[in-house]
């Protein structure tokens, strides 16, 4: 790996005290701003540490390291490009279907390495469920949409409870109670979002990740799926991705601020800039680029 | 005529914007003259395919016409003859719905297999391409091509196991014609299926197999039954490489006893049969071979008119 220029860029970025502390989770704490209190000493669920991300040649991702905390929402902001999306990608293996994918660093999922070689990307998968950023439910009915995922992992209970659970928790079971043979298709954009979540909460998860869950979405639907995020994190750990800056002011609690570096010979990769409290970085933040780009200035 | 301004709240006179400057300025002189020629030109090209047909069809059945409504039933539960009023297409029909068992038996299996296997598991590289270009070059091989394959491997190879010019040898030569083809359509209709569906699969904890079984498979099979009915319709009317591998062109009597003496036996098939009578001299064969292709066209319009009906039943959009 690459070490000392790259590494010092990213974490200098982020104040180097964290760097030298080590337990970067313990410093966090005496900053202000955070408005879930309970969030300050949540546990780490993700370790992420010097993470990069190649497809080929080409580096998507340097040498990221940030925690992602048990419980709370953490939203991955950043023009387009600066692989945030290909980061979140990485916490349930799931760029490992992309065939050029290749992966450095660790990610310690409750201290466990994610990319150790005996870890199944299926098992993980169970644990960390995932909302796109195009709602794409099954073209099934509602009811198999959510009930496919306890189905295949071998689930004994009652299924018909697990399914009108999952879809009150996901805040559409009134609107679909009646129609759970309909197809999931013929929901609205929203409602399908919704199914999706549903989907995903149906295996129980510890840890949802939403990419761009709201981008094809309207202003009322994107409200809704937010409030939702809201009550789910009690439950869950979220971590989204979303290119809309008041969409992470609103609901996240940190904030993790990536950029496209781009290289003397035109290589252009993505890296992190400053990861902070939802507050700080979007009233305080310590990098310029971090203001830049949170002001309106860039991207 | 004259505009309004808000902020002026003045109305403005537009002396130069006047209704019949206006008018006469935006007023449709109709000279797209080329594209008018164009469009006739295209109509005509249409109207000649369509002519063609059409001038063939009624031929056919204005020739077969006679046969049919005199002879009715009698004329498809015949065996064939040398004398044209016994003469009948039962021993075609009989062939080419053995033969199309065959097809379906082995090809759709073998080719959606193949299929998936290409589309799902194999890496994508420079080998899988390769492969993948020559299957598609396969589809477009001339079919008597085929016809020799058959007549080397099925009938003079393994003839002892075949019956050497028998159904069975018919059978699988026209199962490796149309194997191409149901690979090409399979793989298409299996592409069709978006990969943020696959990834929906994935993302619950499923495995790649559960997802293939479980989404994949399910919303690529209409794409693939049409396909592969298509391709069926195909052999249907397969001649040259069936003349080949032992399709009788005369009169025979078929094998009787169980079935794999009957398969390892004589058969013709019913495109097979319009080729014989229609080569035989007289114009009462020139009728019945007529008939026999009304039959025929018939009976490839009801397999098409299936994969039409299963595509709109079973069709999605995303």
């Amino acid at each position: 790996m690459n070490e000392s220029g790259e590494a010092m860029e990213v974490d200098l970025a982020r104040g180097s005290v964290e760097r030298e502390a080590g337990e970067i989770g313990r410093l966090i704490v005496e900053l202000p701003g955070n408005h879930r209190p309970s969030a300050a000493e949540s546990p780490v669920v993700f370790d992420v540490r010097d993470l990069s991300v190649w497809y080929g040649p080409f580096r998507a991702i340097r040498e990221v390291t940030l925690p992602i905390y048990q419980r709370q929402i953490t939203a991955l902001i950043g023009p387009s490009g600066c692989g945030k999306t290909t980061m979140l990608r990485c916490f349930n293996r799931m760029n490992d279907l992309i065939p050029a994918a290749r992966v450095e660093g660790t990610i310690l999922y409750h201290g466990v390495d994610l990319y150790e070689r005996e870890v199944d990307p299926v098992e993980v998968r169970r644990r960390i469920g995932m909302v796109f950023q195009k709602p794409n439910p099954f073209p099934k009915s509602i009811y198999e949409n959510v009930a496919f995922g306890p189905k295949i992992a071998g689930f004994k209970g009652n299924l018909d409870d697990l399914v009108e659970r999952s879809l009150e928790k996901a805040a559409l079971w009134d609107e679909v109670k009646g129609k759970l043979k309909d197809s999931g298709m013929t929901l609205s954009g929203g409602q399908q979002q919704r199914l999706c979540i549903a989907r995903a909460i149906a295996v129980e998860p510890d840890v949802i990740l939403m990419d761009e869950p709201c981008s094809s979405l309207d202003p009322v639907a994107t409200l809704r799926i937010e409030e939702l995020m809201q009550e789910l994190v009690s439950e869950y750990t979220i971590v989204i991705v979303t290119h809309n800056m008041q969409q992470a002011a609103r609901v996240s609690d940190r904030t993790a601020f990536l950029t496209v570096d781009v290289r003397e010979d035109g290589q252009r990769t993505g890296i992190l800039v400053e990861y902070d409290f939802t507050d700080k970085i979007f009233r305080n933040p310590s990098d310029g680029r971090t203001e830049d780009y949170v002001t309106g200035r860039f991207g | 005529m004259s505009l309004y301004r808000p902020d002026l709240g003045t109305e403005i006179p537009r002396t130069a914007l006047t209704q019949e400057a206006v008018w006469a300025a935006i007023r449709g002189k109709h000279r797209d003259l080329r594209g008018r020629i164009f469009e006739g030109a295209l109509l005509l090209t249409l109207l000649l395919s369509l002519g063609v047909l059409v001038t063939l069809l009624v031929d056919i059945t204005g020739a077969g016409w006679d046969v049919l409504t005199t002879r009715k039933t009698e004329f498809l539960t015949s065996n064939l003859s040398s004398i044209a009023s016994r003469a009948g297409v039962w021993q075609g029909l009989v062939g080419s719905v053995m033969v199309m068992s065959f097809v379906i038996i082995l090809a759709f299996p073998i080719g959606i297999g193949a299929a998936v296997y290409l589309e799902e598991y194999a890496p994508d590289n420079a080998a899988t391409r390769f492969l993948t270009a020559n299957i598609r070059n396969l589809a477009g091989v001339p079919s008597i091509v085929y016809g020799l394959l058959g007549l080397a491997i099925f009938v003079l190879w393994i003839g002892r196991i075949t019956g050497g010019l028998s159904v069975i040898s018919g059978g699988l030569t026209l199962a490796i014609l149309v194997l191409p083809i149901v690979i090409i359509t399979s793989m298409e209709a299996l592409r069709a299926v978006p990969s943020s569906i696959r990834e929906a699969g994935y993302a619950v904890g499923a495995t790649k197999w559960e997802v293939i079984r479980s989404h994949v498979l399910p919303y690529a099979r209409p794409g693939i039954f049409t396909g592969t009915v298509l391709s069926l319709a195909r052999a249907l009317g397969e001649t040259a490489p069936l003349i080949l591998v032992g399709a009788f062109t005369g009169t025979f009597f078929g094998a009787s006893g169980n079935l794999m003496e009957r398969l390892q036996g004589p058969y013709t098939t019913l495109p097979t049969v319009v080729f014989n009578w229609s080569r035989l001299p007289g114009e009462d064969f020139r009728h019945m071979a007529a008939a026999a292709s009304v039959l025929l066209m018939a009976l490839i319009l009801v397999v098409n008119a299936t994969a039409i009906l299963l595509r709109n039943r079973y069709e999605r959009k995303w």
